[in-house]
């Protein structure tokens, strides 16, 4: 089984497990680099729009936006806990923990859906679909493009997440994973603190701003 | 398989390392064995073709912009069809050759072999990057079929968000063939800090290995800016989502920001690969150790790094303050001081050396002499006063063909011709590459430098008609572009007429003690018979062929 997953060009099972981990962590750093694009554009406009951000942004719901965070707050724990069960060859605790998690993404999305739902409604759309308030244009509709390009890109890193989970899940259900071996597990629980990272910055931009 | 006719007119084997195992290329055979290759060896000559194929077509891109402006007013094609192929052309060039070319293609073949590993930490991943680069040029070509896109390579807003081409498409495109270079900078990344040999500590490493690693470091942190930014483009193209539109309080100077950000370092991303071929040729072929191999390497990292902070002096005219364009100005400029010790030292490392003229260390003289030129206009074009005269004139262009051209295609031929041996077993005709590399760089130099005097003299660029005066300077630099596109074909013609007619060449004709030379050539499907164990620096040229093949033997 061992002799069999260890690839060719590695010596030892602990290099292969530490590129993995490596690759993993070179992708997340492009990763920020792809967000940070976003923040640096947000901070560009709230810098020149200051008031107009913060009057736009304060009609978001802080109970959704707060009841979000604690939702991927919470789901970040159960993949730590899932990768320290899967460590010690709890490998169906660990599925188990891994589909909790995996729900709790679901969680974040419907919350999130409900809030879209609420922006169409009041047609607070990006650009020159927005009619919200009767508002001039600038840093008004520039706030709510934003809003929807940052939060809708990390909506696709909370789907790219379940999936990953999803399908790491049922292989741990299935004993692929276990006390030795357990890599692609760990990725995927950083993939996921990854998601939760990024929108513990998107939540004081997007929904704190007073 | 046949070994007998491999042996048959074999040179004699001065390091015994002579095949027990079929080379890479006859390990397996079927079309199928190719497509779904994982050796980094096959997977880097996927990428050949696919390059050289690319390099042809955006030379021709080329040759018809030069024609077209061979007469003041319109000579064959109009003004939209012109504007498409200057993007075309532009767009190819910098994605789809001069940023993949060398990391891909030699990167590819010789960073495992010269780290003494069998492959990539990846090579899964790296036969998708493949795949995925194959697929952003499909998508990048197709948007020509689509109607092409008039806005220019750098996509510059508003006008590319209302430009009634296929702008959507060419973002996409290029954000696609962002993720296949990210996926082969995390592979060598990675590979470089797990897979390197017993003994092979990080100052016993080829240069290559290092400029490869500095490269990879900045496509992993600048691309994904560059991606977003065109994402976004393509969006408000397509939803007139408008980020960058004023109408909703956008500004499309952040653009340029964002653009720039990624597209300055982009610039080392094409010559930083070259840097490492030139440091491994000098060597080579001067047999002698680099004169400072420190200053060489992490000159690498020193570039990757102040890369970052140069953005701005694209911006000169955009409305920057000038105390922003002096520090940009500035920042700039420290990428000459690191520039310049690699120059010092690559040229201090021919100093006792006993030189060998053969064509890849032509290569370095043109290289030397076209980086040396482009690089002291770059720092010119970094002085705001200047800048403002030359922005968008001929000057511009020609500075940025010399660096970008002159630097990548140079280190581009230079490492086809050095590391030929290597990867088919075969010598190429000296006599003949030594012409074909003269015949590039007089096209080179007759193309760009009469766009230098073009540019001071007023001349804008992306013009498709001029003033009648600049006519005989345009003429000329139409000549040298059809020589250039004349040599090119010869050098490509030379090397193919290789493949099958060239001498054999043994495990090491160049005599070099970097460790991509231990092994076989063409080497095995694992690279080598037994994992090697290094005792010595890649450039040990005290000790004797033999000798310093046995400190990087197994044991």
């Amino acid at each position: 089984m061992s002799a069999q997953r260890l690839a060719e060009q590695f010596e030892t099972l602990e290099k292969q497990d530490h590129a993995a981990r490596l690759g993993m962590w070179m992708f997340l750093g492009s990763e920020t680099l792809l967000f940070g694009a976003l923040f640096a554009a947000y901070a560009y406009y709230r810098g020149i729009y200051p008031e107009e951000f913060v009057q736009a942004l304060h009609h978001n719901s802080v109970a959704l936006g707060t009841t979000n965070t604690v939702v991927l707050i919470t789901s970040s724990f159960t993949v730590a806990l899932a990768v320290h069960f899967v460590r010690e060859g709890k490998s169906r605790l660990a599925a188990g923990l891994l589909a909790v998690s995996t729900l709790f993404g679901a969680v974040f999305l419907v919350v999130k859906g409900i809030e879209y739902t609420h922006h169409i409604h009041e047609n607070a759309l990006p650009a020159g679909a927005y009619s919200f308030l009767d508002q001039p244009p600038g840093g008004v509709v520039m706030g709510y493009t934003l809003y929807w390009f940052m939060t809708g890109l990390h909506g696709l890193h909370v789907i790219a997440g379940m999936i990953m989970l999803a399908a790491v899940g049922v292989l741990c259900w299935k004993g692929r994973y276990g006390a030795h071996r357990n890599v692609a597990v760990e990725n995927v629980g950083l993939y996921w603190h990854l998601v939760d990272v990024v929108w513990i910055f998107l939540w004081p931009l997007f929904y704190l701003t007073d | 398989m046949s070994q007998a006719t491999i042996d048959a007119d074999a040179r004699p084997d001065p390091l015994g390392v002579g095949a027990e195992h079929p080379d890479y290329l006859r390990a397996d055979s079927g079309l199928r064995s190719w497509l779904l290759t994982k050796d980094h060896k096959r997977i880097a000559l996927m990428y050949y073709v696919s390059v050289v194929l690319f390099l042809g077509l955006g030379g021709i891109f080329a040759l018809v912009l030069r024609t077209e402006l061979l007469t003041p007013e319109q000579t064959f094609i109009d003004a939209n069809t012109y504007n498409q192929m200057f993007t075309l052309h532009g767009v190819t060039m910098v994605w789809l050759f001069l940023i993949p070319s060398i990391p891909t293609i030699f990167g590819n073949f010789v960073l495992p072999i010269m780290l003494g590993a069998k492959d990539l930490a990846f090579p899964r991943i790296n036969l998708a990057s493949y795949y995925v680069f194959l697929l952003s040029a499909i998508i990048l070509l197709g948007a020509m079929l689509a109607g092409g896109a008039d806005t220019g390579w750098t996509f510059y807003v508003p006008y590319s968000t209302t430009s009634p081409t296929a702008v959507t498409w060419m973002g996409i495109g290029i954000f696609v063939n962002g993720i296949s270079s990210i996926m082969t900078a995390v592979n060598f990344i990675v590979s470089t800090h797990t897979l390197r040999a017993k003994g092979l500590n990080w100052h016993r490493m080829p240069l290559f290995v290092w400029a490869l690693y500095g490269t990879s470091i900045i496509i992993l942190f600048a691309t994904p800016v560059l991606g977003m930014s065109l994402i976004l483009v393509a969006l408000d193209h397509s939803f007139g989502l408008g980020l960058f539109d004023p109408r909703y309080g956008g500004d499309p100077v952040l653009y340029q920001h964002l653009f720039w950000f990624y597209s300055h370092p982009a610039v080392y991303i094409m010559v930083l690969p070259t840097f490492g071929v030139i440091s491994e040729i000098v060597c080579s072929f001067s047999h002698n150790p680099p004169a400072s191999y420190r200053a060489i390497a992490y000159s690498s990292l020193g570039i990757a790094f102040v890369g970052f902070f140069t953005w701005g002096h694209h911006m000169f005219v955009a409305g920057l303050s000038e105390f922003d364009a002096g520090v940009f100005g500035a920042l700039s400029m420290f990428v000459a001081i690191f520039s310049a010790i690699k120059v010092f030292t690559w040229v201090a490392t021919l100093r006792g050396g006993s030189i060998s003229f053969a064509t890849p260390m032509l290569y370095f003289l043109w290289f030397l002499f076209l980086f040396v030129f482009g690089g002291m206009t770059g720092v010119a074009v970094a002085t705001q006063s200047l800048d403002v005269h030359w922005h968008d004139t001929y000057f511009v262009v020609a500075h940025f063909h010399f660096i970008m051209v002159g630097g990548t295609l140079t280190g581009f031929l230079a490492a086809a011709h050095y590391w030929f041996p290597k990867m088919f077993g075969r010598l190429y005709d000296e006599r003949v590459g030594l012409l074909t590399s003269v015949a590039v760089f007089i096209g080179f130099v007759f193309t760009f430098l009469p766009q230098f005097l073009l540019g001071n003299a007023g001349m804008p660029r992306r013009y498709f008609t001029y003033p009648e005066r600049y006519q005989w300077l345009n003429v000329l630099s139409t000549g040298g572009a059809w020589l250039l596109g004349v040599g090119l074909l010869l050098a490509l013609l030379n090397l193919i007429v290789a493949l099958k007619w060239g001498k054999r060449a043994g495990p090491n004709p160049w005599g070099s003690r970097s460790f991509e030379w231990i092994t076989a050539s063409p080497p095995s499907k694992h690279n080598f018979e037994e994992t090697p164990d290094i005792a010595r620096s890649a450039y040990e040229y005290s000790l004797s062929e033999e000798v310093a093949h046995e400190r990087a033997k197994a044991r």
